[in-house]
């Protein structure tokens, strides 16, 4: 004890903080481009390409196989003369249709969920039954249903939307923080203010990974189900075009098809979700 | 005492919980009345329904006994004359910046137009030296500077009282100390009345003008005593804080530290 106490004291004045400022080392050139993820991608795709094309001119036969400058060349050639636009409009025109009206029902279903027990239940259950069905196993009934047209696919769509939406905007919702709910009593909100005001941001990671579940399941739906509908509708969309290209033994107008519809799909998933994200969830710390 | 009705009335409030089928009593008939600008502090162990009792003064809980009033009117459920600051700290929204926090429950209830409401946020976020955070997101903020943000919203609301529920429990003892002295500075300019939960006998004596002493299972009132005048004289607060902890443990040794 004395010979702690016997121990002598330190007193430090604090150094001026512009003083202690370290600069960090520059990388060099090459370093600081490889830190780069779009950059690493971009030489990835290239190399990708580089291989297919050396691949396919070594292979030589354009139906199995086009080269990837004969694949973009059918795609310019599509875009140029307006045919791959006029069908991306009308596949992403029955996508929207579809998941607007899914969403629309997911959020009924979810605010009777959330209000009743035996709307718990009900939801419970329904999604117990049909997440695990795929759409496209409901085609053929659809098409006795609906006939050939629009009609049928968006029923489909439907279906691939409807159980990820209220599934994870359920759960979201009822994972809302007491602190929260009591704070939007405090503040006199009832009914749609409150649900609106309160739930639906604080139940919003959920939300979104609800439609981005939604999304990827409906974009591959519609596309498998134009493949099968397109062929006796008038006016088909991208899977139609496929579908028409390979009966005309147009192989790089296939590759073309396959490639739009990797385009769009790349393009909402990193574009569009990646910027809700950055405006909302992320912009708030509510990323999980 | 004035001889006019308190601010507000608990008369006889007995609370239960439901636990299963068995009702767990958490208060037995609570008396109290908190007059105009009290720091009126509800102190005791836990389990002693002190949370609960200030739960049922926010509307939350309802009394299986007793009644509960303000300005004369019984309460029935929650409203914006009874703010209330939480412990946890995520009890700020957090898809609005410090600012709209602050705004946004005067332009819920109605209180004020845009415009005003902009001002009296920006005049409490002055007030309470927040000004560099007023534009950032809750996350972004430190425990205390959510703590006192939640404050600030409670006090920007100008409520008939502001309902505290161990708001600094859950921050380290150095910002703790900060936060009190800061509570009793806005209390100092603008005198609100303010019913505060707490646990800690030193923080009751600091913070009130009036303690009110719960002995626990189920919660009764053991005493309501006055706490010193401002600036406290540390002898006299050591001598309170003792016999607060006789009246709430007795028996025991007295506590020294």
């Amino acid at each position: 004890m004395t010979q702690t106490f016997g121990r002598p004291e330190v007193f430090c004045e604090p150094q001026a903080t512009d003083r202690l400022l370290v600069v960090a080392q520059k990388p060099s050139l090459l370093a600081a481009a490889y830190n780069l993820s779009w950059l690493r991608k971009t030489v990835l795709l290239i190399v990708l390409a580089a291989i297919w094309q050396i691949y396919a001119t070594w292979l030589d036969n354009d139906l199995l196989f086009p080269t990837f400058s004969a694949t973009i060349e059918a795609l310019v050639d599509g875009v140029v003369s307006g045919v791959i636009p006029a069908r991306v409009v009308v596949s992403l025109k029955v996508l929207f249709m579809g998941l607007g009206v899914g969403i629309v029902l997911a959020t009924l279903l979810t605010a009777i969920a959330f209000r009743t027990r035996i709307g718990t239940d009900l939801l419970e259950t329904l999604t117990a039954m049909f997440n695990p069905l795929p759409a496209i196993a409901l085609l053929p009934l659809a098409l006795i249903w609906f006939g050939l047209g629009v009609g049928g696919v968006v029923f489909v769509l439907v279906h691939s939307v409807i159980w990820a939406v209220s599934l994870n905007a359920h759960s979201g919702f009822n994972s809302v923080s007491n602190t929260l709910k009591m704070v939007g009593r405090n503040y006199e909100l009832r009914g749609f203010a409150f649900f609106r005001q309160i739930l639906i941001p604080a139940a919003f990671p959920s939300i979104l990974a609800g439609l981005k579940i939604a999304w990827a399941f409906s974009w591959r739906t519609l596309i498998a189900a134009e493949l099968v509908f397109g062929v006796s509708s008038s006016s088909g969309g991208l899977g139609w075009f496929i579908f028409e290209s390979k009966n005309r033994l147009d192989i790089a107008s296939v590759f073309a098809g396959l490639l739009t519809i990797i385009i769009i799909g790349l393009i909402i998933e990193n574009v569009f979700f990646k910027v809700v994200e950055a405006r909302t969830i992320r912009k708030w710390g509510m990323l999980a | 005492m004035s001889a006019a009705a308190p601010l507000l009335e608990v008369k006889g409030v007995t609370l239960q919980y439901r636990v299963g089928n068995v009702a767990v009593t958490a208060t037995y008939r609570v008396d109290f009345n908190v007059e105009q600008s009290d720091r009126f502090v509800i102190l005791g162990a836990s389990g002693c329904g002190k949370s609960s009792l200030l739960k049922a003064v926010g509307g939350y809980l309802k009394p299986t006994e007793g009644s509960i009033k303000i300005g004369g009117r019984a309460i029935n459920h929650p409203g914006a004359d009874r703010m209330m600051v939480f412990q946890e700290f995520d009890q700020l929204l957090p898809w609005k910046t410090v600012r709209q926090n602050i705004v946004f429950p005067l332009l819920a209830t109605r209180k004020l137009n845009a415009r005003e409401a902009d001002d009296k946020a920006m005049h409490y976020i002055n007030l309470a030296g927040l000004e560099r955070v007023a534009e950032s997101y809750p996350h972004m903020l430190s425990g205390g500077q959510k703590q006192r943000v939640a404050i600030v919203r409670g006090m920007a609301m100008e409520p008939e009282i502001l309902l505290m529920d161990e708001p600094f429990a859950a921050l380290d003892a150095l910002t703790r100390q900060r936060m009190q002295d800061e509570l009793l500075a806005l209390w100092d300019a603008s005198r609100f009345t303010v019913l505060f939960v707490t646990h800690s006998i030193s923080e009751a004596v600091k913070i009130g003008s009036r303690i009110l002493l719960l002995s626990p299972h189920p919660g009764q009132v053991r005493a309501e005593l006055n706490s010193l005048p401002r600036p406290q004289d540390p002898v006299a607060s050591v001598a309170l804080q003792d016999k607060i902890h006789q009246l709430l443990f007795p028996g025991e040794e007295t506590a020294q530290s």
